[in-house]
């Protein structure tokens, strides 16, 4: 497909400098222009710009000054930011593994052939991702309230009452059910679509070799959804490691802020240094530590997906 | 799964019992990703006293009306409704042109380092916002358009994701002799991709569309970041206001303006869900 697609060879001889191969080259460019400047105002430019102002200290104001590692050492002798860091992990770990294995178990009961409704389930379970965050947070706190009705089911059951907006875990715990509400069955949905992209026939051929149910989850379904897992949950620790909002609406009622140890997340930290505090520099510390932590999850994902569903459907092309 | 065994006789039938729990499982799961919305509805069109209710309340009252007037007094709901719809559709109708013409360019011109460039557009989903958020908030002051519109629309107006998504569609939906006997016939490139491209490709526009204007709809760290003024919050800093008030949570009131909210989005999502669910699962695995 080397040849260009759209050329006319006719033109050439008329026109010795703009030929329509030239012309269509500088059509295409243009097309894609307007991505490529905005990206690099915006996002590369940023980039860049982050790693940089890590090393100098800064209100946005004043002139910068270069201090080195200083913000690194700031940030990482604060007990604050590991308090962060401890939070964003376990919400994270919390929010994401259940809801992960949720989702999966969702989408193969509503992949298997005899369901019925099974558009009304889609569109029923995708409905929590279309609400905003901080609707599904403000709900969530009447619902997780002192006498609210998480409270009044637990004391029903004979429970204590927890206190879910203002203990260590119960903070916690509030926290991840609203991620977990918000993304469960968008990812079954996301399953789903890679459910139905499996062969029949496959669960044919294993039915005929005398394969039960369960044999054929783990060795046809599992296999073969692996791309999804691993895009799912690559996606979900992504999403959790930059949880924000529903911390920052959940714990800011009152306007005692959203920087209360029980819920402070990395981004929650970043944004009141910066923000709040005016420390630019130790911000983009936090910025840059951040996205190192991102990267190092990422890879420790695709290592256990890849090790938890097993190497059978790796198989190449 | 193990419940599933005991039907052995037939490897697809599950029984009565087995259909029974089945049906209940997933019942039970669509009953608790739809109940919120119901509650919602529930605090806000009840007395301020129903959220603390014992038993909980269940059922809808009359107070709607009465909870959305004290909205009213305490936030320019409307204002920040307006707001939300003036930036969301700003943002998703350059969204959509600017990503279909490059998606446009991707899948039907050659043109040197064009794979390149692609995977270059891809590899940028990966990073994530807050690395660049500073940076971005800086240059938006040096532009003067801290607590402006334009900070929320401009960096928005295209996205690598909307190219990846567009370049799929148009690749596959457009016929390529389409476009060579356009441009026979003296077509313009502009002309062609205006008449010949994108009424085959509407459809892919729309989804695109909706997706992209709930996302920007929904955003909140950004907003927040940009936007000092309460004349210009958008609606999601404005429902959040509301729930910072010092005198007391009035959850009526806080419940009358989150369905009030919310229900725009849902009534477009019930109206389109096979679109939305569609372009979900179908950009879902780029990897």
């Amino acid at each position: 497909m080397a040849e260009p697609v759209i050329t006319s060879p006719h033109a050439e001889s008329k026109r010795p400098f703009l030929t329509e191969q030239r012309r269509s080259r500088i059509t295409a460019y243009t097309f894609i222009s307007p991505f490529f400047i905005l990206f690099s105002i915006f996002g590369l430019y940023p980039i860049f710009f982050t790693f940089y102002l890590s090393f100098f200290k800064w209100d946005a104001l004043n002139p910068m000054k270069f201090v080195g590692f200083k913000n690194y050492d700031l940030v990482t002798s604060d007990p604050t930011f590991w308090i962060s860091f401890t939070n964003t992990l376990i919400m994270g770990l919390m929010g994401t593994v259940p809801q992960v294995m949720l989702a999966l178990l969702l989408a193969v009961l509503l992949h298997s052939g005899m369901t019925k409704f099974k558009k009304t389930f889609r569109i029923l379970y995708f409905m929590p991702n279309i609400t905003s965050i901080v609707a599904v947070t403000l709900v969530f706190s009447t619902l997780f309230g002192n006498n609210g009705m998480i409270n009044w089911m637990l004391n029903g059951l004979g429970l204590d009452s927890v206190a879910f907006n203002s203990g260590w875990w119960g903070v916690k715990i509030a926290i991840s059910t609203m991620v977990m509400w918000r993304w469960t069955g968008y990812n079954a949905i996301l399953f789903l679509s890679g459910l139905q992209s499996i062969p029949m026939d496959l669960y044919e051929a294993a039915r005929i070799d005398g394969a039960n149910r369960r044999q054929q989850l783990f060795s046809i379904t599992l296999p073969l959804l692996k791309p999804f897992i691993i895009f799912v949950s690559l996606q979900s620790t992504i999403g959790a490691l930059q949880l924000f909002t529903e911390p920052y609406v959940f714990l800011g009622q009152a306007g005692t802020g959203s920087t209360r140890q029980e819920g402070i997340t990395m981004v929650t930290y970043l944004y009141s240094e910066a923000f709040r505090n005016g420390f630019f520099g130790t911000a983009a510390a936090t910025a840059v530590m951040l996205f190192l932590v991102t990267i190092l999850f990422s890879i420790l994902n695709m290592l256990i997906s890849r090790g938890a569903v097993g190497d059978t459907g790796g198989k190449k092309a | 799964m193990s419940t599933l065994r005991i039907f052995r006789k037939k490897p697809d039938d599950l029984g009565f019992f087995g259909k029974l729990g089945f049906y209940l499982f997933l019942i039970i799961g669509a009953l608790i990703s739809v109940f919120p919305f119901y509650w919602m509805f529930v605090v806000g069109t009840n007395d301020k006293g129903a959220v603390f209710h014992v038993p909980p309340l269940l059922t809808v009252g009359d107070q709607f009306f009465h909870n959305f007037k004290r909205v009213l007094e305490k936030a320019d709901f409307f204002q920040a409704l307006g707001n939300s719809l003036f930036v969301s559709s700003a943002v998703t109708l350059s969204v959509v042109f600017f990503c279909t013409l490059a998606g446009y360019a991707f899948a039907k011109y050659e043109f040197p380092l064009k794979n390149g460039l692609f995977i270059f557009v891809i590899a940028t989903l990966i990073v994530p916002q807050q690395l660049g958020v500073l940076p971005t908030y800086v240059i938006m002051a040096k532009l003067h358009w801290i607590d402006s519109y334009k900070a929320l629309i401009v960096p928005a107006m295209v996205n690598a994701f909307g190219i990846f998504w567009m370049r799929q569609y148009i690749s596959t939906a457009v016929p390529t002799e389409l476009i060579e006997a356009g441009r026979i016939d003296g077509g313009g490139h502009f002309r062609i991709f205006w008449k010949i491209a994108v009424p085959v490709i509407t459809p892919a526009m729309a989804t695109l569309g909706i997706l992209n204007f709930m996302t920007v709809w929904n955003d909140f760290f950004w907003p927040l970041v940009v936007l000092k003024n309460k004349e210009h919050y958008t609606i999601q800093l404005a429902l959040q206001q509301l729930f910072t008030t010092r005198d007391g949570l009035d959850y009526g009131m806080i419940m009358s303006a989150t369905f009030t909210a919310t229900l725009p989005l849902l009534i477009v999502f019930l109206l389109f869900s096979r679109w939305v669910i569609a372009g979900l699962t179908s950009g879902a695995i780029k990897s």
